[in-house]
């Protein structure tokens, strides 16, 4: 099982992470290598199996509808690298 | 300071009846931890921040960087969350905080929890107290390294897959992964969240005991936990009586098991045979072969989509860029080391149009087999025992280079977490001179009879668990 330098750098946009050209051909080699490992689960014939999400049998766990207290808004600003009034201020989107 | 109380030996129990008593105050336990962490954690850098006493009324305890304390830093291990001071405390600080404890400080982790030996720190490694060329083990190798050295009478960790357990073995200390469910994960630094339990570490298994009756019980700020089944019971039978014990034929076989391990391991098992234990082997055909791939697929893809909180916006590291997408990327380049890219990189392949099905969807499904094999032994046994860890702690830089080496670390500890059951790590003997712990795993809910077997095992053997360079 190989990865393609193509296919890294797709997934790494699908990740948003800006990988450095030493960092693309490193993860090429060790994300097939890791791949190939992991690959073994397509091994076993599972048709009829049904996934595991979550190894607790939970049914809904619902609170209660009444108001309670909430975050202040200067606590939810308070480790913004960037606000502005009442909000988070990020760079413009193109 | 450290004339009052000697750290290096004190458990929990005996910490807290000093204070009870009156013979320390909290503020001068406090002030004997603060001083030995001066003493020798330089050498060992468990911790990444240490604190001044708060006015607490009980003893000390010491938490991993991934849960979150109110108005103290908390990075788990990553640049991406230098300076990030919480807002609110976890639920368990705070049930730490209301059953009296005082926070000494939080203990060093790799980078979000993914790693087996601590190196994958951004903030540098820990050291095994037994022998500083070595690693504690990790991610919890910062709690495990205090504990071990007298640094802290007891601390929290988390388990993903082996996060307490491991470093627990590692460096002689007991540690226990609670059932999934029994301990809230509000305020805890996600990783991998089907999978995410805190868990205590400590010296003996009452305190581990103790400690998982502060933090466990239902929480309404986190929808996965239940309450307890029955109330924890602190161990005091020195008998295991009709307790009835299965050794995996799977794992027994595995020649990753270093021969000393193996030896501690087989002589643990005629210990608990001569406290009265019945044992017999047992099967579980596939969780050893095939839990680490399928836990290589399920962390990855749920961190994957955990990580993508990180963009530089609401809190952490941001690296400036020309637009909101190059701000993201770049912030997440820069701020994530390489652990937590290779994992988010893979997960999100597993996750990705076209891949799917043939990884996360067939893990998931391989995950079923896996609990119903473990339902299926717990038919038989109250307590399932396997080695913790396949060696002992080995020397920095041995594995830092190779993923999948530093990944077969928890080649024995991921099966019974992918099936979301309880595990106790007890130290059962030493192997080159350095402690191998012995894992008992229990069907949900089965802390009790961890507790009960850990505890007759600890007894009985009575070792010395202070590393022998410090005593």
């Amino acid at each position: 099982m190989s990865i393609s330098r193509e296919q890294v750098l797709h997934v790494a946009k699908l990740a948003r992470l800006e990988l450095r050209d030493d960092e693309v051909e490193r993860l090429t080699g060790e994300l097939g290598a890791i791949l190939d490992a992991v690959s073994k689960v397509s091994e076993l014939d599972l048709a009829d199996v049904p996934p595991t999400s979550h190894p607790l049998e939970l049914v809904n766990s619902l609170a209660e509808d009444v108001p309670h207290e909430s975050l202040p808004v200067d606590d939810a600003l308070r480790n913004a690298p960037s606000t502005e009034g009442n909000l988070f201020r990020v760079p413009p989107t193109s | 300071m450290s004339g009052v109380v000697d750290t290096l030996r004190l458990t929990a129990e005996e910490a807290l009846a000093l204070v009870e008593r009156g013979d320390v105050s909290p503020a001068e336990l406090h002030a004997a931890y603060l001083d030995a962490i001066g003493e020798r954690d330089a050498e060992l850098h468990a911790y990444l921040r240490t604190v001044e006493y708060d006015g607490a009324t009980s003893i000390p305890i010491a938490l991993k960087d991934v849960i979150s304390t109110k108005g103290l830093e908390t990075t788990a291990g990553s640049r991406i969350l230098e300076g990030y001071v919480p807002v609110f405390d976890a639920t368990v600080t705070s049930r730490c905080r209301q059953a009296g404890l005082s926070v000494l400080g939080k203990t060093n982790t790799d980078e979000f929890a993914m790693g087996s030996s601590t190196e994958n720190s951004a903030y540098g490694p820990s050291r095994n107290p037994w022998d500083p060329a070595r690693v504690p083990g990790g991610s919890g190798g910062g709690t495990a390294a205090a504990v071990s050295a007298g640094l802290a009478p007891w601390g929290l960790g988390s388990d993903t897959g082996g996060s307490v357990k491991q470093p627990s073995a590692l460096c002689g200390n007991v540690g226990l992964r609670p059932t999934y469910g029994t301990v809230s994960r509000y305020g805890i630094v996600a990783f991998a969240s089907s999978l995410d339990q805190v868990g205590p570490v400590a010296k003996t298994v009452r305190d581990v005991a103790l400690l998982y009756r502060i933090v466990s019980g239902r929480d309404p700020a986190d929808s996965t936990t239940v309450e307890l089944s029955e109330p924890v019971e602190l161990p005091t039978s020195e008998r295991l009586d009709g307790l009835r014990v299965g050794v995996p034929r799977q794992a027994v076989a595995l020649e990753a098991i270093e021969p000393g391990v193996r030896a501690a391991f087989h002589s643990s098992l005629a210990l608990l045979g001569e406290l009265g234990a019945e044992l017999d082997e047992c099967d579980l055909p596939l969780s050893f072969d095939y839990g680490m791939p399928c836990y290589y697929l399920i962390a990855p893809a749920e961190a994957s989509s955990n990580l993508a909180r990180y963009d530089g916006v609401r809190y952490g590291r941001r690296s400036d860029g020309a637009t909101y997408r190059e701000t993201v990327e770049r912030t997440r380049d820069d701020g994530f080391g390489d652990e937590p890219k290779r994992r988010i990189m893979l997960g999100t392949y597993a996750l990705s149009a076209g891949y799917y099905d043939a990884y996360y969807g067939q893990a998931q499904k391989v995950r079923t087999l896996l609990v119903r094999e473990h339902a299926a032994a717990f038919e038989r046994f109250d307590v399932l025992a396997t080695p913790t860890s396949p060696t002992v702690a080995f020397p920095l830089g041995d594995k830092a280079a190779d993923p999948l080496a530093m990944y077969a670390c928890d080649l024995l500890t991921i099966p019974s977490c992918l099936a979301g059951l309880p595990g106790l790590s007890v130290p059962c003997g030493f192997s080159e001179g350095l402690p191998v712990g012995l894992q008992l795993v229990g069907p949900q809910f089965g802390e009790n009879a961890l507790f009960r077997a850990g505890h007759a095992v600890e007894r009985a053997l009575e070792l010395d668990l202070v590393p022998e360079r410090l005593r």
